[in-house]
């Protein structure tokens, strides 16, 4: 790890005047930059803890969606009662993240503004219509994932909280990579009043919606008509674990999975 | 416990995990001398390059850089040895390659140390090394073994034309031939033995101290054989007197092989602590270890079994390319060969066996003996193919096993070894009852209805452990002695003191081993402790690998302890006032045969550091033996294992359901330990059927698995609840009659594994899958099947 500054603004005006310095990065819970910054990948000259942000935290629960604060950790998402009641699919998505130790530290901002294309947060953002909410805007997930660790962020913009609409079914089922168990693939399953939204993460650059799978499950919501989807492998990732057709493969296999866990409408 | 109640055979709680789980344990790295100095490696990020030039004047100049050296600064510097010369069907000895400390003009593996940089902080020391200018010039590289031998492959070394290390033989290849001609049935098998990456809990550490009082080193390493390694490098590299190196090996987290090997990285630092006249500490960075540490197997193997109609064994015939990787490491020479081809036999009345062995130099980190070491690769062989066997001709799986299995001992096997005892049908039959065989229909039929493939395989293995004696592995090209050495110190209290060559990483020896001295002496295990891991305290001794510190190292102590007992009969009789043929030593006391009149153990230890009712004029005050035991032969653990898995097809994954162990390792001091080393070997074992996989990248030579994030190790919920049970047939020519457990999990279970893979495929049409059955490749194979 290279020597940095470490500043622990108070505010959200004081942390994007921090992020405005030259080679400054935000820190939410670490878990990927500190890891970069150790192997000496990343090396930012000023590191921007936004821990002190009291605005940023808490989980609530408003009318028909679920605002999560985007420092609210993994463990907190898992563990919550309010997103347990309205979408367990999301507690569950965060109890899978990681380990223990990753899951107290690692945030949900974090994690989105990091687009990591084996993240799983991004799939439920993509496939629960999610909002994100930043200290200057709102932007819709499907606007949000750009490409491979990009986001629709700006300079100096900070993530402050996102707001997922309430599903009338929904569930994440992730395929581990053996070794990291990051997700080789995950498909995240929604249905809402309007039609069904299904996020996939882990197959290609980005997080991606697919149109095909939520087309056939907006006709027939069943594994069924999940596993008879035909996903084509191009553009789909392919490295020492799966290949692009093994990935385009298990999209709809997981999506049916998905749909089986979604169990029945509330 | 009482004096009386003989600890041998009971689970006593291990003596050393206190200090391990209150983190009271003394690792390397735990281990700091005032004004000490951080190393850092800068290692070639290049597979295959020569080096034109290094430019170190911008890096020493660096905020606190006490020195850096390259390979041309260490001159009168030996390359790292190899301990074993093997000799080949050419009759010519092996291409030996020098392996410098510090590459000098190459560098021919991703990871090959090129600078050692030594700074105030660690951190000093990484930002001097980015400023070292190193003009490489890269060439092609190659990391497959099969590749490296082809016409036209990059040529790693000058010594070693076609980068072949050695072609080496044995069996009889005109007995091989004879029996295939009259063959009822040919079994014929491709296979590939995957790389393995070793990862120790923690990682290679050093800190390396000279002292200008009296021109003497000391060397704290996390190493398994802290003798070995000062000998070689003090006589073998460095050239310093062997008596003015201490090698001190403290608590050390793990070694599975790995840390048998002398590196460079300490290597490079016990000189440079004269150089800079400063104790240098370094601790390997996990991704350095990936890089750097000593990998394991990488076999491709082409074996054939011939078989008369009756599916008896007649023939085996096995051509292996083993991938030694960049250089030869410590022990890489004799892993694919003795340690190899000799296991072919299996626990089978294989008549004739041929193996031919080449071993080829690749730009990949050297490969050396991890966790089996070459029993491993051979049990992988020899059930595979049995398997294979079986499902061609239409018998059971443990009916094949039977009719071939070895039934008279002592056994001359066709690849040089001799078995001593064994019972092989007992261990298969308890492990099927275990296992519930004969439900196995009924589940698969169940698994059937869910839509899963379920399936069971056996692996009935063999295992060579305390490799020996001296004299016959010497004449098979050892540079070293394979004995074992312990000292028995009897303190004037009765308390004992036992200083071991063993090196306990892991093991448990500290308990183990105080249960052997405290059965013995009939004394309490908590008076007696064991000393290991340091030449300044202990005798000459080899330390250990190849699950052989209880049979030779605790044969050592043995027979040390009958000295010491002999010794106290003398001392008792005086004291008694008897005859010493009248004494007789049991249960902690020295007794004048049918009376009642007798000296504890204690009082005589008293009376042998105050003499002063003594027979001084015959017999030499103190209580402390010292005995080296070299046994004659190996011993020879054996069991079968037997795994059960279910497939989803839909997704390819492997689930690991069911695990059966049922070994013999002959005399068991502490059962507890013996489990607990059996789940670990099971769990490495199964990690490399199902999950671990080193791989290289075939064009740039660049370590695809160089983290966690692509190497798959095994974790708990990737194992089954192990079944976990022991047949005996104590060892004949120990006096402990123990075998050794150390390896045999990871012996055992890839071959058990794979096998129940591969059966619970064959329903699909699968023929072949190699190590790891990832997803991916299951996947994969179930689709080609069909297809």
């Amino acid at each position: 790890m290279y020597s940095f500054d470490l500043v622990r603004p108070t505010s959200v005006a004081d942390a994007t005047a921090a992020l405005k310095k030259k080679d400054a990065k935000a820190l939410a819970g670490g878990q990927s930059l500190v890891a970069a910054m150790k192997l000496r990948l990343a090396q930012p000259r000023t590191l921007v803890d936004l821990s002190q942000l009291a605005e940023l935290k808490g989980i609530k629960k408003d009318g028909n969606a679920v605002t999560i604060g985007a420092l609210a950790t993994h463990a907190e998402v898992a563990e919550s009662s309010v997103v347990k009641a309205a979408i367990p699919a999301l507690a569950d998505l965060a109890s899978g993240i990681g380990d223990r130790q990753v899951r107290n530290m690692g945030t949900l901002g974090g994690s989105i503004a990091h687009n990591d294309p084996t993240a799983c947060y991004p799939a439920g953002l993509l496939a629960l219509g999610a909002t994100v909410r930043t200290n200057s805007r709102t932007i819709a997930a499907d606007d949000f994932f750009t490409g491979m660790f990009e986001t629709a962020l700006k300079d100096g913009e900070i993530i402050t909280s996102v707001s997922f609409p309430i599903p009338t079914q929904a569930a994440y089922v992730k395929f581990p990579n053996p070794a990291s168990r990051f997700a080789l693939v995950g498909v995240f399953v929604a249905r809402a009043k309007d039609g069904v939204r299904v996020g996939v993460t882990g197959a290609a650059p980005c997080a991606f919606r697919s149109k095909p799978l939520e087309a056939a499950l907006g006709r027939n919501f069943t594994a069924d008509a999940a596993k008879a989807t035909m996903i084509g492998a191009s553009g789909l990732n392919g490295d020492l674990h799966a290949s692009p057709e093994y990935r385009a493969h298990l999209i709809p296999v997981l999506a049916a999975r998905a749909v089986t866990a979604a169990g029945t409408t509330r | 416990m009482t004096a009386t109640a003989s600890p041998i055979g009971q689970s006593i709680r291990r003596k050393e995990d206190v200090r391990f789980l209150t983190g009271a344990g003394q690792y390397t790295n735990d281990i700091t001398a005032r004004h000490t100095t951080h190393a850092y490696f800068l290692r070639s990020p290049h597979a295959h390059a020569t080096i034109r030039g290094i430019d170190t004047s911008r890096a020493k100049s660096a905020p606190s850089v006490l020195a850096i050296f390259t390979g041309e600064d260490l001159v009168g510097v030996g390359g790292l040895p190899c301990g074993w010369l093997i000799t080949g069907t050419d009759g010519k000895p092996m291409a030996e390659p020098p392996h410098p400390v510090l590459a000098r003009g190459k560098v021919r593996y991703v990871g090959d140390p090129v600078a050692l940089v030594i700074a105030e902080s660690l951190h000093q020391a990484k930002d001097a090394a980015e400023l070292i200018d190193v003009d490489y010039d890269t060439h092609p590289a190659v990391v497959n073994g099969i590749e490296a031998l082809r016409h036209g492959a990059p040529q790693l070394h000058d010594v070693a034309p076609n980068n072949k290390c050695y072609t080496w033989a044995l069996g009889d290849p005109t007995a091989v031939d004879a029996a295939f001609a009259k063959a009822a049935h040919v079994t014929k098998l491709e296979i590939y033995n995957n790389r393995l990456i070793p990862n120790a809990i923690e990682p290679r550490a050093a800190m390396a101290v000279h002292s200008r009082s009296d021109d003497s080193y000391t060397l704290h390493v996390a190493n398994q054989n802290p003798h070995l390694e000062r000998l070689l490098v003090s006589a073998f590299v460095l050239g310093l007197p062997e008596h003015k190196v201490r090698v001190i090996a403290p608590d050390v987290g793990g070694g599975f092989g790995s840390k048998i090997y002398l590196y460079p990285e300490e290597t490079a630092m016990m000189w440079a602590s004269k150089q800079v006249n400063r104790p240098i500490t370094w601790v390997a960075e996990r991704s350095e270890s990936f890089l750097s540490d000593a990998h394991g197997r990488d076999h491709t193997t082409h074996a054939e079994l011939a078989l008369d109609k009756d599916g008896k064994f007649l023939a085996l015939r096995v051509h292996t390319n083993a991938n030694v990787g960049a250089y030869l490491s410590t022990f890489a020479s004799c892993v694919p060969t003795i340690l190899y081809a000799t296991l072919l036999a299996g626990q089978y009345t294989t008549p004739a066996i041929f193996c031919e062995v080449t071993a080829v130099f690749t730009n990949t980190a050297p490969v050396d003996a991890y966790r089996g070491a070459g029993r491993p690769e051979a049990t992988y062989v020899v059930e595979r193919i049995v398997h294979q066997a079986a499902v061609e001709m239409g018998i059971a799986q443990d009916e094949i096993r039977r009719r071939n299995f070895i039934r008279t001992f002592p056994y001359q096997t066709p690849v040089a070894l001799v078995y001593d005892t064994g019972a092989y049908e007992p261990s298969l039959d308890e492990a099927m009852k275990a296992a519930n065989v004969a439900g196995f229909a009924k589940r698969k039929a169940e698994a059937e209805k869910r839509g899963k493939l379920r399936g069971l395989g056996y692996a009935a293995y063999i295992e060579a452990c305390g490799i020996a004696p001296s004299n016959i592995a010497g004449a098979l090209g050892a540079r070293a002695g394979l004995f074992e050495a312990g000292t028995v110190r009897v303190n004037p209290t009765g308390s004992v003191t036992v200083m071991t060559g063993s090196h306990s990483h892991g093991q448990g020896h500290e308990t183990t081993f105080a249960q052997v001295v405290a059965g013995r002496l009939g004394i309490p295990v908590d008076n007696v402790d064991i000393v290991h891991g340091d030449t300044g305290r202990i005798p000459f001794g080899m330390g250990t690998y190849g699950s052989r510190s209880l049979a030779v190292g605790g044969s050592a102590i043995v027979k040390a302890l009958d000295k010491i007992i002999a010794k106290g009969k003398k001392i008792a009789a005086h004291l008694l006032e008897a005859s010493d043929a009248d004494i007789e030593f049991r249960d902690g006391k020295y007794t004048v045969v049918g009376t009642d009149r007798a000296k504890a153990f204690g009082e005589v230890a008293f009376a042998a550091y105050v003499p002063h009712n003594y027979p001084l004029a015959t017999l030499e005050p103190g209580l402390e033996e010292t005995a080296f035991y070299d046994p004659t032969n190996f011993t020879f653990p054996a069991g079968t294992h037997i795994a059960e898995v279910e497939i989803d097809t839909e997704t390819g994954v492997v689930s690991l359901v069911d695990f059966t162990a049922c070994d013999d390792f002959g005399t068991i001091i502490n059962p507890m330990i013996v489990e607990g080393q059996v789940h670990g070997g099971l769990a490495q074992g199964i990690g490399q059927a199902l999950l671990e996989n080193c791989v290289y990248d075939p064009e740039s030579g660049q370590l695809l698995t160089g983290s966690y994030m692509d190497y798959a190790m095994p974790r708990a919920d990737d194992l089954p609840k192990f079944k976990v049970s022991n047949t005996v047939t104590p060892c004949t020519h120990n006096p402990l009659g123990a075998k050794g457990c150390g390896e045999a999990g990871a012996i055992g279970a890839p071959a058990a594994v794979m096998n129940a893979v591969m059966d619970a495929l064959a329903s699909a049409g699968v023929k072949h899958l190699d190590m790891p059955a990832s997803p991916h490749r299951v996947w994969q194979a179930l689709r080609a099947a069909r297809a």
